[in-house]
């Protein structure tokens, strides 16, 4: 069996630093494995956040050399253990202990955009008829596993720190995936805007590298949002379109 | 919108943990853009070898076209500049990129640092995005988009004048040169960028939520789509080919190269 070296941040908001460990691995294993044998073996006392050990519960976002990651799908055979292997905690959020963040604050802004708003039915019997093809686009959205990941990754959440002016790539995809819905009446674009502060995007596609669902966040949300916003504030001439219309 | 009470850590310009060569791409973004802006401003305002007429071609560089001022107009401003038609040309297919969403992303990154690369430290503290002048210009994307869907039709013809070459009896005679393939390529590879670009998606047909009832709209829609996967290669491709076919003829013109009748 093969050893390697995992240098794992531990402590707390006061006081923390990163600590070796060298433990054994085996052909197949990903960090989290590595992680639970460390807090098995030598710190019992190890925090980390974590569920379905299958890339859908999203609870186990962490830092890997640097890149933001879920510990449960990053094998082993993808970095070189011929140096330590760093395991931070995300940056965008306020750490509580060793691996684990505070990641509420993505919740609050969650509550305060306009949720779903159905249109009137389309059926007597209160249902909606719709084409697949046109809820193609909102259902690569629903993929999403809020691991936030991609908020973590976010230069302007993550560098500037500016969560009181900027909703994140999460949140965005979560309005796209209401917006581009055939059946939701809502308008979110002047929120969009104003509040969630979608002109900050400078499309750096950060988000869309990380996503361990693949969704093509800034291409198929961000942008088409960003598309729409144009319509509304920034394009004359569809707006004396929509006047004479 | 919620705030964050606790203060988070800021990194230092370039400081990460990222083990990979983070610095080469926006490198090589860096270098790219330098290479063509360089070469296209001298290129456009040479104002001379832009046209190849020996043995009856007709080759214009694309970045002359449409060659709508043989000499300067009365607006110019001669005392300032001389004058090139290439120099009216230019700031619209450059606005157009300029604009482009792939490559604000990408330059971003590569001359402003903001980031440098994901997960990457900034040299700034202050940040004010795409909200504020002069930034806000970008939102004119589709405008320049309008001027560029013209450009592409514009260079097609150039291509297809560059089928047609001037025999020793004066009239035209179809015929193919080395030049001519290049003059068709290039508006093709510049297209399949143009009709890509995440604006022409949303005009086509992205804006509306249910496409499914507009036939014609959803499958150039599902066209643009599948362009837009590949925009990154094909605004690259577009970018150096465009800046090739400006060579050829150029070179061409000045007796370097020897364009090659194929018949």
């Amino acid at each position: 069996m093969a050893t390697a070296t995992f240098r794992i941040w531990r402590g707390d908001s006061k006081q923390a630093g990163f600590k070796d460990y060298t433990t054994e691995v085996s052909e197949g294993m990903v960090v989290l494995d590595v992680v639970h044998k460390i807090q098995a073996e030598q710190a019992n006392d190890l925090a980390v956040r974590w569920n379905c050990k299958a890339g859908k519960c999203g609870s186990c976002s962490a830092e890997i050399n640097g890149n933001p990651k879920l510990m449960c799908m990053t094998r082993l055979n993808s970095l070189p253990l011929d140096q330590p292997v760093t395991v931070e905690p995300m940056h965008t959020f306020p750490h509580i202990k060793d691996l684990v963040t505070d990641v509420s604050w993505n919740f609050r802004v969650k509550e305060k955009i306009q949720r779903f708003t159905p249109r009137k039915p389309d059926a007597p019997d209160g249902t909606w008829r719709v084409q697949q093809a046109d809820v193609d686009r909102p259902q690569e959205f629903r993929k999403c596993i809020e691991c936030f990941l991609c908020q973590d990754v976010c230069h302007i959440l993550r560098d500037h720190h500016m969560h009181d002016k900027f909703i994140g790539p999460r949140f965005l995809v979560y309005s796209a995936a209401m917006e581009m819905n055939p059946i939701d009446a809502a308008d979110r674009l002047k929120d969009l805007h104003d509040n969630g502060g979608i002109g900050y995007c400078n499309i750096t596609k950060c988000c869309t590298k990380v996503c361990p669902e693949e969704i093509k966040i800034t291409d198929n949300a961000i942008i088409p949002l960003k598309e729409r916003v144009v319509d509304e504030y920034y394009d004359p001439l569809r707006r004396l379109f929509k006047i004479f219309k | 919108m919620s705030s964050i009470d606790v203060p988070l850590k800021q990194a230092g310009f370039g400081q990460t943990l990222r083990k990979d060569i983070w610095w080469r791409e926006p490198l090589l973004v860096f270098l790219g853009y330098a290479i063509f802006i360089v070469y296209a401003t001298w290129a456009c305002a040479a104002g001379n070898n832009y046209l190849y007429t020996a043995n009856g071609a007709d080759y214009l560089s694309p970045f002359y076209s449409p060659d709508l001022f043989t000499t300067a107009p009365s607006w110019w401003p001669t005392s300032l500049i001389a004058f090139s038609m290439g120099l009216i040309v230019l700031p619209f297919p450059g606005l157009f990129r300029f604009t482009c969403y792939y490559y604000r992303g990408a330059y971003y990154k590569a001359y402003w640092a903001d980031p440098p690369a994901c997960t990457v430290g900034e040299p700034r503290k202050t940040y004010w995005g795409e909200r504020k002048f002069p930034l806000i210009l970008q939102n004119a994307h589709r405008w320049f988009l309008y001027v560029a869907i013209y450009l592409v039709f514009d260079l097609l013809y150039d291509g297809w004048r560059s089928l047609w070459f001037t025999g020793a009896d004066g009239a035209k005679h179809f015929g193919v040169g080395v030049g001519s393939l290049v003059l068709i390529l290039n508006p093709i590879l510049l297209g399949l960028y143009t009709f890509g670009c995440h604006s022409f998606r949303h005009l086509i047909g992205g804006r509306l939520d249910e496409i499914s009832k507009h036939g014609l709209r959803k499958s150039c829609y599902d066209c643009a789509s599948g362009l837009n996967k590949q925009h990154m290669r094909w605004a690259w491709i577009s970018m150096f080919f465009v800046g090739f076919a400006d060579l050829y003829v150029r070179l061409c013109s000045m007796g370097i190269w020897t364009d090659w009748r194929i018949f």
